[in-house]
């Protein structure tokens, strides 16, 4: 290989645009993991598009110095589906927010999932409506007073992850604004998977409802509020590492370790699972009832939309050569009149 | 009219020649009434005459059977000479049964020829058609009509026999015995229906066998039954010299789109959602992936926008098909489009509105919500096809504009001419000619940065493709800054960029063609027809120009921006008649832009124009001076 990639660092994926998010908004970190990840990836930065739709997080494309589409609301996966199914050259991320995917774009977002079409969406989730200025979303928590439910929501939130492994997913991820490791690894292996891979996001709005994610990230409390997935390995969580979760017949439970349960008692994590039952149980803890997971949930191959795509195509010009217009024209039934032949 | 003795081989009646003819076939949804009227339509075209057809069938898949609201007609025009409607009044009527016979004998011209079955006109079907006795009972009906009744039920009952098919199965086979009579009585080839059943049917061997039996069944019914005392003949067109073969509207639209894509180097993506009539397009595209056609069947009409601009954004022929349902659910990825100055097409085949409407009815009636129909100031070229030849142009055409200008452009279609069918003479690829699109090189990390809202001479902005080393840019729905495309809320630059997006539409107007003129360049009266109705306002205006009147007729194929002399042409003529089959939308733009006091004529009928109202109208304005 004689290819001439420079070795790019974050400051290569900076465009000359001033960042324009609230000081203190959970959205830097995730833009400053995925500038600090994508040099790993080896790509250079043309081959890369962002396509965001509305809400504070969809300004990310902006800045960003790669190819970007700010576009209109909830459709990012849509414009993202039109570009990946022409351009199998380019890796295309859509960047979205709890409101932009899961409400306004849940058509989209459902669909993408299922066709399995090659592009990234991240999800940053706050709960709430920030560029709006603080109406509820669909991941709001029942009852939450906002602007627009004086007298708490009425709204039953829903859970992404159990939406999107519901949409027959083949990568869901989880995970936290201020974990920044664990943020860029996510990041990482999201790129790595080929299909859609979504990745949940915490993000904290600190002006619109501010500490919404606190029990998992506050350092007195996060170790037992949240359990760290990894692919083979018991789910074992607590600030001690003493706490597991077991299966009790199909219902989940806290057990503690010693006492009689060893790690083997456990339930362990699959990622590669065929079957999406063990991903779709773990997206279903919720605090405070159970530890919330972070990681990868599921991370499976099968078939991709835009790659079968093309292989039609593919097939279709080797079975009946390229296209021949006239050949096309002349099919048929025709008829000539006065000399021209 | 002459009468000879000649004809095809087997006939042994007299032969009478016609101009031309009108004939409709009327029956059931499922009595396979479309499919009798293509054949005899293909027939008809490859006999060498002129062609026009008009398919009218129910929104239903299969209304109840029997009722009114099941019929499903199909009606041909073929004719010696140069014909552009499918005609207003019927020379033929064949009516498998009373529904049909009641919904359409109106049609009919006095002394025309009626044909039906006259198996089906029993007690239970006159209940279902909700009338209370025998219409072919009925007087003077002989006397204003040549009545043919045919006992088509048992004919083909006992046609087909011999192959064994069940009573259901062989009541399948009535419209090919229908079809045969017509074959006969206007001197039509059997062949190439015999070729078709072979090509259809090959693989179910006795229901192929059966439709032959019936087919030539019917034949001999009309060669030996004393009903008839004559067959017709109707002589070749003169149509320029080519090759031509018989096409409908949709499928040149989506021939002209593969045609545009390839003239232009690009692949073609369809992102489309399924809707009537605009779903052939997405049916016919999809059949052709070796031409290079990306077809995606979208969520929905949001998505389908959504992925043609993405498409387009990745430098591909970024197209969506829709009707006016569909065009509404997509207005704001349109707007986005024209945000981005991105080439994308928009198809619109219109229908029967507002909602769901009509949807298998014809209709002009979305011509504001091509030009006007999104939020903000949000120009966007418009161009509609005249018939279903033009299709395959305006494909192209439109295609053209887009990537010239950096901008989506909307075709409009409508039902009428998207099922209409007519014959199309075959160009030679070679003589098409080729859509030049240059997309900006690569640039180097040191050379001055990259400009994604620079203009060109006519105001298009460079197409910089992802991919394209050191042309990184973001593209997006908030206020571009002029030049840089970076966000900008500058109120001075927001009305700079308003009138740069309004102008480089306008700008079009400078490659489209003049407004041509049918007639004398001055007159009583200009007739200024779009879309659509391009047929029935030619002919109308021929026909009235031989009565002596002074009228001419001017066809526009942009709608938006005019071309630059049609208010010249306008003010030559004493008054301006505008017919649409809307409330007077264009008539509407011509008098707010030029505050010329135009005149309409508007049909909301969800068909076409008839000749004879247009030619009347005509003649009513003149005649009022």
């Amino acid at each position: 290989m004689s290819s001439e990639l420079p070795q790019l660092t974050a400051s290569d994926f900076a465009s000359d645009q001033d960042v324009r998010w609230c000081p203190g908004c959970g959205d830097y970190s995730i833009l400053a993991q995925m500038k600090k990840m994508l040099p790993t990836l080896g790509l250079p930065r043309e081959n890369i598009v962002f396509i965001s739709g509305i809400g504070c997080s969809s300004r990310f494309p902006y800045y960003v110095n790669t190819y970007g589409m700010h576009s209109i609301h909830g459709r990012a996966p849509a414009f993202a589906t039109g570009l990946k199914s022409c351009r199998d050259d380019l890796q295309v991320w859509v960047i979205t927010g709890d409101g932009d995917a899961l409400s306004i774009g849940g058509n989209h977002f459902m669909h993408a999932i299922r066709r399995n079409i090659d592009i990234k969406i991240v999800m940053f989730n706050n709960r709430i409506y920030g560029l709006t200025k603080g109406q509820y979303s669909p991941t709001s928590p029942i009852h939450k007073i906002t602007k627009s439910s004086p007298l708490g929501s009425i709204d039953r939130p829903l859970n992404p992850l159990s939406v999107a492994i519901g949409c027959e997913a083949s990568f869901v991820a989880r995970s936290i604004d201020v974990n920044i490791k664990h943020l860029g690894d996510m990041l990482h292996r999201a790129a790595m998977h080929k299909g859609t891979a979504f990745i949940e996001v915490y993000q904290n709005c600190n002006i619109f409802n501010d500490g919404a994610w606190d029990y998992a990230t506050d350092r007195q409390t996060k170790q037992e509020n949240t359990l760290q997935l990894e692919h083979g390995k018991p789910l074992i969580f607590g600030k001690n590492r003493d706490k597991g979760i077991r299966l009790n017949g199909t219902v989940p439970e806290i057990v503690e370790l010693g006492k009689g349960v060893s790690e083997d008692d456990l339930l362990f994590h699959d990622e590669r699972a065929e079957e999406p039952t063990l991903a779709y149980l773990l997206s279903r803890f919720r605090h405070p009832e159970f530890p919330e997971p972070i990681g990868v949930f599921r991370d499976v191959q099968r078939e991709i939309y835009d790659q079968e795509l093309r292989r039609q195509i593919e097939d279709s010009r080797k079975k009946r050569g390229t296209g021949d217009f006239d050949k096309l024209f002349q099919t048929g039934d025709t008829w000539t009149v006065g000399s021209s032949a | 009219m002459s009468t000879s003795l000649e004809g095809p081989a087997k006939v042994t009646k007299p032969v009478e020649t016609l101009a031309g003819a009108t004939v409709r076939l009327a029956g059931d949804s499922g009595d396979g009434m479309q499919l009798a009227g293509t054949q005899f339509t293909n027939t008809s075209a490859l006999a060498g005459n002129d062609v026009a057809t008009f398919p009218d069938f129910p929104a239903e898949i299969r209304a109840p059977r029997g009722t009114r609201a099941g019929v499903s007609g199909f009606q041909l025009h073929f004719s010696s000479n140069d014909i552009y409607t499918p005609g207003d009044t019927l020379d033929c009527l064949v009516a498998m049964n009373p529904a049909a016979f009641v919904t359409n004998i109106g049609d009919l011209r006095k002394g025309g020829t009626l044909i039906v079955n006259e198996d089906e006109f029993v007690k239970k079907n006159f209940d279902l058609a909700h009338i209370d006795k025998n219409p072919l009972d009925e007087s003077d009906l002989e006397k204003r009509y040549r009545v043919i009744r045919v006992s088509m039920n048992k004919l083909t009952d006992l046609a087909v026999k011999e192959v064994g098919l069940g009573n259901k199965e062989s009541a399948r086979c009535r419209n090919f015995l229908a079809m045969g009579l017509l074959y006969w009585l206007y001197g039509r080839d059997v062949e190439p229906t015999l070729r078709f059943i072979e090509a259809k049917f090959g693989n179910q061997p006795t229901v192929a066998e059966a439709n032959r039996l019936a087919l030539n069944a019917g034949w001999n019914y009309g060669e030996t039954t004393e009903a008839f005392i004559s067959s017709y003949r109707v002589d070749k067109a003169q149509l320029s010299p080519g090759t031509y073969r018989n096409m409908m509207g949709n499928e040149l639209l989506a021939w002209g789109l593969m045609a545009a894509a390839r003239l232009s180097q690009k692949e073609l993506f369809l992102g489309t959602y399924p809707i009537t009539p605009a779903s052939d397009i997405l049916h016919v595209l999809s059949k052709f992936k070796h031409f290079g056609v990306y077809s995606f069947q979208a969520e929905d009409e949001i998505a389908a926008m959504a992925s043609a601009i993405g498409a387009a954004f990745g430098g591909f022929m970024g197209v969506t098909t829709s009707s006016g349902p569909g065009i509404a659910l997509k207005s704001e990825g349109i707007g986005l489009a024209i945000m981005l100055e991105l080439p994308v097409l928009v198809v619109n085949v219109q229908r029967g509105g507002p909602s769901t409407g009509l949807p298998t009815k014809t209709e002009q009636a979305d011509l504001f919500q091509a030009v006007l129909g999104r939020n903000g100031e949000s120009p966007m070229p418009v161009v509609a096809a005249c018939s279903p030849s033009d299709c395959f142009d305006v494909a192209i055409e439109a295609w053209r504009i887009a990537t010239r200008f950096m901008t989506p452009v909307m075709i409009l279609s409508d039902g009428y001419i998207a099922n209409g069918a007519e014959p199309w003479r075959i160009p030679k690829f070679e003589d098409l000619a080729p859509i030049p699109i240059k997309h900006p090189d690569a640039r180097k990390d040191d050379d001055p940065p990259f400009m994604p809202y620079q203009r060109d001479e006519l105001l298009a902005r460079p197409w910089a493709i992802p991919g394209t080393p050191g042309l990184m840019h973001r593209v997006g729905g908030l206020e571009k800054q002029d030049v840089t495309g970076n966000v900008s809320y500058d109120p001075d630059n927001h009305q700079h960029m308003t009138h740069t997006r309004a102008k480089k539409v306008e700008n079009v107007a400078e490659v489209i063609p003049p407004l041509q003129v049918n007639g004398p360049e001055q007159g009583d009266l200009l007739v200024l027809s779009w879309g659509g109705t391009y047929g029935a306002c030619k002919t109308a205006v021929e026909l009235c120009q031989r009565q002596g009147l002074s009228v001419a007729h001017a066809h526009l194929r942009w709608v938006n921006p005019f071309p630059k002399n049609i208010e010249q042409v306008l003010r030559s003529y004493k008054r301006v008649l505008i017919p649409e089959l809307n409330m007077g939308q264009l008539n509407m733009f011509i008098r707010s832009k030029f505050l010329i006091d135009t005149i309409g004529l508007n049909k909301i009928k969800g068909r076409p124009f008839d000749v004879a109202e247009v030619a009347e109208k005509i003649q009513q304005v003149i005649a009022a001076k």
